[in-house]
């Protein structure tokens, strides 16, 4: 058995097993593969933390996940929130958020002009005061830019910058929390398109003796 | 001791979707070129990447800026087999048209263009958006790539039957993935982290 450190997490999240088809068309793109997984490595057991600590990490991750209702994927950074340092008093808040916070996107308003016949309204999430005590200011505006990334990015305004700022991010802390988000938003999806591809394909036993 | 925006008067902003090259500006201080370590050269890869404001501020964050362009580079130029170039970048600008990301666009449209000759049918996803008729080849890649980049994600059997249907193999449809999924993470930082201006107007 592996450690959740060498597994692969696509290929765990997407049910990829060694010896299947998809294992072998994933490994025509080895370096997009590794490089995916050398993206989750940095973001979230990088060898220097900087000014974004473990538990903020785990918390926007599964927020993310969780309002894109992606069970396993939520359940999974879910758990390694619990794990990290004073993690697990934020998990049960953090799912009250995850429920309130959920909505279908994308959505948001264009550059006045032409394209504001395609402007969308939808859902600005703030998150409420019992959820902010618990959680903290710093990661209550973390998670509200989380929502506006994934839902809204098009809203995206330098105002969100500042918000972030003045709650205590650094410049580089942005850069880092946006990475993630934005990585997310790519390893859900991939994720849910191959688990998708695979459910069509013959039985991975099947597959295995194809490939082989 | 905080940080601060960068206040960009940007009298150039596109209004459309359009493949004319766009410039971009940050909204937050790009990492100074003068003091770029070896860690900083790794994490932007390409050295010419050095002059662009929008590496200079990701690269604040070398280790996952590095993982990132490596992992975009073969998911686009990996041509060893799979899906052609052009089909890859149709996935692309799709998704950045259904997500909003004018940027974005400029900058794929335009490699559609280059890699299909069909200029006509790229300018029609830009003026009529994600459900313009391209033909049934593209108009699944279009469709696949817009489930995938909806929220929650509305990718099922039914693209994958799309896809199928107008020739494509499982890895072509994988690359499919690879691409829009992409894209998903793309737009996200070129969308919140500053905007475009129109190219030496700015």
């Amino acid at each position: 058995m592996m450690s959740a450190e060498t597994t692969d997490i696509i290929d765990l999240l997407a049910g990829i097993e060694p010896g299947s088809s998809l294992n072998g068309i994933r490994a025509r793109r080895l370096q997009a593969r590794e490089n995916a997984q050398k993206s989750y490595i940095a973001l979230f057991e990088p060898a220097d933390f900087g000014d974004v600590t473990a538990t903020e990490r785990y918390a926007v991750a599964a927020f993310v996940a969780g309002v894109h209702q992606e069970p396993a994927t939520a359940a999974f950074y879910l758990a390694r929130l619990a794990e990290a340092a004073n993690g697990s008093g934020l998990v049960e808040a953090l799912k009250v958020e995850i429920g309130r916070a959920r909505t279908e996107g994308p959505y948001g308003a264009f550059p006045a002009g032409p394209l504001s016949v395609e402007d969308k309204a939808g859902l600005i999430y703030r998150m409420a005061g019992d959820g902010r005590e618990v959680l903290g200011a710093r990661l209550a505006a973390a998670l509200e830019h989380a929502h506006l990334l994934v839902f809204r990015p098009r809203d995206a305004a330098p105002a969100a910058m500042q918000a972030l700022l003045d709650a205590g991010w650094s410049t580089t802390a942005i850069v880092t929390l946006s990475q993630l988000v934005s990585f997310l938003s790519f390893q859900i999806r991939v994720v849910a398109g191959l688990r998708t591809l695979g459910a069509s394909l013959p039985s991975q036993a099947n597959a295995a003796v194809k490939a082989s | 001791m905080r940080d601060s925006i960068v206040v960009q008067t940007n009298e150039n902003e596109p209004v459309v979707f359009t493949q004319a090259e766009l410039g971009w500006l940050p909204w937050l201080e790009p990492f100074p070129e003068a003091g770029l370590t070896e860690r900083h050269w790794a994490g932007l890869v390409d050295r010419s990447r050095a002059k662009s404001d929008y590496f200079r501020l990701l690269v604040r964050d070398p280790e996952i800026l590095e993982a990132r362009t490596k992992t975009d580079k073969d998911i686009f130029y990996n041509i060893a087999d799979g899906l052609p170039r052009a089909d890859r970048e149709l996935a692309a600008a799709a998704t950045s048209r259904y997500n909003g990301c004018i940027y974005c666009v400029s900058v794929h449209a335009r490699f559609a263009t280059v890699h299909s000759k069909r200029r006509d049918d790229v300018q029609r996803l830009l003026d009529e958006g994600v459900g313009a008729d391209l033909g049934e080849r593209w108009n699944a890649i279009v469709r696949a790539s817009v489930a995938l980049a909806s929220t929650p994600v509305g990718f099922g059997q039914q693209h994958i039957e799309e896809l199928r249907s107008v020739g494509l193999d499982d890895a072509e449809i994988v690359d499919v993935i690879n691409s829009a999924a992409f894209f998903n993470w793309a737009n996200r930082l070129m969308l919140s982290l500053g905007e475009p201006t129109m190219a030496g107007e700015a």
